[in-house]
């Protein structure tokens, strides 16, 4: 064979081998997403809670995007403790305000941070929430104070459609 | 060589009685240009949300759309309706959730990841308003009818008198398009029953046509992007065989030359 | 295999190889020698290799979305059909993709039939053959079932049925197989354990098919034995791998053209209506795939005669290498039996027609008519023919016809790849 013929072969196979590859990344995405959320799942992002009966000092607990979402109304007391803290002390600084738009009503993801389990309400050394799971500790603003878990919390995206309603959403 | 096209022949006539069974049983449907037959086909958007106000305000007292929620109306490649037009008629019907805090039920206004609200409760009561019959759930009704589309497209439109000697029961009309010729369903389309928003004149061919091509879109939702995929999918299969078949050559010139 | 003469160049692949000799199998496979002249028909096992893989795949990935529940299950693949992210593709591949799987194993089955392939010494690869058959349709008929239409459900009742012919435990176990006294919800998770099952034993069965075939190798066109390797052999890599590589896009076209463009044409449009006990549809057809043996079936007047027919009909495929008495493997050599041969295949081609054809009339003749010639041509025809037929002379090797002045050889000659 000559030179020649030898490069124009590398060639062909090589052009052949890279088209059959993309083929196959083709295929396998389709595989691959179809475990991604579908359409339904997705469209059901967004879940209206009426909190009209909700006293202060108490939680109540609605399941939005199938996990649990803390809704306190908190007392005067609460508000102001949860103010007084010193951010520098904490391990994932935030402030109160940021995490409660309207201070009366803490709206949050009741998940712990470290691995997922569901923490209990006004249990803990911080009056706040304690994950059984491994021991977090979780202040009335829903900071971690001492434990295992890495960061705050996390706080969904929500509003006051009107002064009884919240979306979450 | 020969051998080949025996085969291909014997292949071809039995795809051809196969066909050939088929045309048999069927009459010859109304015919109509829809835009999304052929490899290219896609839906038009315009019939689309003509075909649901149709389906709206005639089908939808007695049948139910269950498969289809009012999401899929905002979706690509169906009727498009803009989000809040969607919005707008979700929240026309109210749907039953619940339970709330007090452990009961309640009404609210649909919203868009509701599926569309059904006519009737259940299968037994759509029977018992309809003097036994039930009227069958739309969603996949064209793909759950030998003729498709074109099935619907005449049957809406095939109503006539009887001929002499057929005697029908009350509440049962004649249509020439269906099973048997006696239907449960009685006409109804008429000349400008409905009012379309974009001035299209509503004779009953034209709703006809847009509801069926409406029912088409909530049977095959992904149709275009099948269209198009497939299109995509043959393009690139036939060039990797051309290049694979190249390659086969190549290396199968090393034999002849063993040889 | 050669287990002995391979080692692994490197350092590691020989320590590994020699703890598990995957190495060994891979160069046996790469190596393995293939005769030269096999001709396209020779390509199906490969495709069907990749049907098996595609229906497991797509199979899987439908299991994640599909809820086997008689209330939930026909919604459950509508959510698939809408919902789900590529739901609609992966189960239009599925579902036509048994069709394909059907359309080549019947391709393969009859180019074994044509070519002799499943005589001495290759009985058990075409015995195995078989059984993966028989599997076949047992999962396809189960998965069937699944999307719970009309079809679906009256498929299912009338198959399951069948059993009841059974003299005294027939209805017994047709009660067993229903979990009930109609089919119903037990019925449809049990067929649904049994669809995920069925794929997997007949992948086992595939290792055991080519293992079997890897002792004697490949039959070829002229159905003679071959030294191997010799020169009438080449390499599997890259020979046979580009070919059927070849092949297969080909058919891959077939199929998408299947799964983009007419998707629900294989299908029955019954089974898109939701099951419903109290209506059967106005006739119960099979798919495609299973038509001739619904012909024959129906043709016997006797409930369980009718179903020992039916079964007889595939079983008696098991007993076709001592059947077929000639020892001439290749139908190229076997002028009176090439002509029988297509004689069974147009029978078969009509057995399948009349099948989709209401039972009466002349259909019913034509299916009896079929139906006793296809029990003819394996149990007079064949035995007959091997003691009495003239056959051509046969040449002693591939590259070397030396017997030439038969017509038939320029045929094979021409089949020798791409020699020409």
């Amino acid at each position: 064979m000559t030179e020649k013929k030898t490069n124009r072969r590398d060639f062909l196979f090589t052009a052949t081998y890279a088209v059959g590859a993309v083929g196959a990344g083709a295929v396998i995405w389709p595989m691959i997403d179809q475990m991604n959320p579908d359409a339904s799942v997705k469209a059901l992002a967004s879940t209206e809670v009426d909190v009209s009966s909700v006293d202060p000092g108490k939680t109540i607990t609605v399941l939005w995007r199938g996990k649990p979402v803390f809704i306190r109304r908190r007392t005067q007391e609460e508000i102001a403790e949860a103010k007084s803290v010193d951010i520098e002390e904490l391990k994932h600084p935030e402030k109160d305000e940021d995490r409660a738009k309207n201070p009366e009503w803490l709206v949050m993801l009741g998940v712990c941070t470290h691995l997922g389990c569901v923490p209990l309400d006004q249990k803990g050394d911080y009056n706040g929430w304690f994950c059984p799971c491994h021991g977090s500790h979780y202040d009335i603003s829903g900071r971690i104070r001492k434990g295992p878990a890495p960061t705050n919390m996390e706080i969904p995206e929500y509003k006051f459609v009107d002064a009884n309603t919240i979306k979450i959403g | 060589m020969k051998k080949f096209y025996r085969v291909l022949f014997l292949l071809i006539l039995f795809v051809g009685f196969q066909f050939s069974s088929k045309a048999a049983e069927k009459v010859e449907y109304l015919k109509t240009d829809w835009s999304f037959k052929g490899p290219f086909g896609k839906f038009d958007r315009a019939a689309l949300q003509r075909g649901y106000q149709v389906y709206q305000e005639v089908c939808s007292s007695c049948h139910s759309m269950k498969y289809l929620s009012y999401r899929n109306l905002v979706e690509k490649g169906g009727p498009e309706f803009s989000l809040e037009q969607a919005k707008a008629i979700a929240a026309s019907f109210e749907v039953k959730d619940g339970p709330n805090a007090d452990g009961e039920m309640f009404m609210r206004p649909a919203r868009l990841s509701d599926k569309f609200v059904m006519p009737y409760e259940n299968e037994k009561a759509a029977q018992a308003a309809n003097g036994g019959a039930y009227p069958p759930d739309m969603t996949v009704l064209v793909k759950a009818r030998g003729g498709g589309v074109d099935y619907i497209y005449s049957l809406l439109q095939g109503y006539e008198d009887p001929p002499v000697g057929v005697s029908l029961d009350d509440g049962v009309y004649y249509n020439k398009y269906m099973y048997g010729n006696k239907i449960k369903m009685s006409n109804q389309l008429s000349d400008g029953l409905v009012e379309y928003s974009d001035g299209t004149n509503a004779s009953v061919e034209q709703m006809a046509k847009d509801v069926s091509t409406f029912l088409m879109w909530t049977a095959e939702p992904h149709l275009e992007t099948r269209h198009r995929m497939g299109f995509k999918a043959i393009v690139y299969l036939i060039i990797l065989t051309v290049l694979v078949y190249f390659s086969m050559k190549r290396i199968w010139s090393r034999v002849k030359t063993e040889v | 295999m050669s287990e002995h003469e391979y080692v692994p160049k490197s350092k590691a692949g020989k320590w590994f190889n020699d703890r598990l000799p995957l190495l060994t199998l891979a160069n046996h496979l790469t190596d393995y020698p293939t005769p030269k002249n096999l001709n396209y028909w020779w390509t199906f096992g490969g495709i069907l290799t990749f049907c098996l893989i595609t229906q497991i795949v797509t199979g899987l990935v439908l299991a994640m979305h599909y809820i086997a529940h008689a209330d939930m299950a026909f919604g459950s693949v509508e959510h698939i059909m809408r919902d789900v992210n590529y739901g609609w593709l992966i189960r239009y591949i599925h579902a036509n993709g048994a069709s394909m799987f059907f359309l080549a194993v019947y391709i393969h089955i009859f180019r074994s039939l044509f070519y002799g392939s499943y005589k001495s010494p290759r009985e058990i690869i075409w015995i195995i053959g078989i059984i993966i058959y028989l599997l076949m349709m047992a999962a396809a008929f189960l998965g069937y079932v699944l999307p719970w239409g009309q079809m679906s459900f009256w498929g299912a009742t009338v198959i399951t049925n069948l059993f009841s012919a059974i003299p005294l435990i027939g209805e017994g176990i047709v009660t067993w197989l229903w979990g009930g006294y109609s089919v119903d919800n037990p019925t449809l998770t049990r067929f649904f354990t049994l669809h995920y099952l069925i794929p997997f034993l007949i992948l086992g069965l595939v290792v055991l098919h080519i293992w079997a075939l890897h002792i004697p190798g490949n039959n070829n066109p002229i159905g003679i034995d071959i030294k191997k390797p010799s020169k009438d052999t080449v390499p599997f890599h890259p020979y046979i791998v580009i070919k059927d590589g070849f092949a297969l896009l080909m058919f891959m076209i077939v199929f998408a053209f299947f799964v983009f463009y007419t998707p629900n044409i294989l299908g029955h449009a019954d089974n898109y209506i939701e099951a419903n006990p109290l209506v059967t549809p106005a006739h119960i057809v099979p798919e495609w795939y299973l038509l001739p043996f619904y012909a024959i079936l129906r043709s016997v007047p006797d409930k369980l005669l009718g179903v020992i027919a039916m079964l007889s009909a595939i079983l008696i495929l098991a007993a076709l290498p001592w059947l077929d008495t000639s020892k001439i493997r290749s139908a190229v050599f076997r002028p009176l039996y090439k002509q029988f041969y297509w004689i069974l295949v147009a029978d078969v081609l009509i057995l399948g027609y009349v099948g989709a054809m209401p039972a009466e009339g002349l259909y019913l003749l034509i299916a009896r008519i079929a139906t006793a010639y296809y029990f003819l041509h394996f149990l007079v025809v064949l035995p007959i023919l091997g003691f009495k037929e003239r056959t051509t002379p046969v040449p002693l090797s591939i590259t070397e016809p030396i017997l030439g002045g038969s017509p038939n050889l320029a045929t094979v000659k021409n089949k020798d790849s791409f020699k020409g």
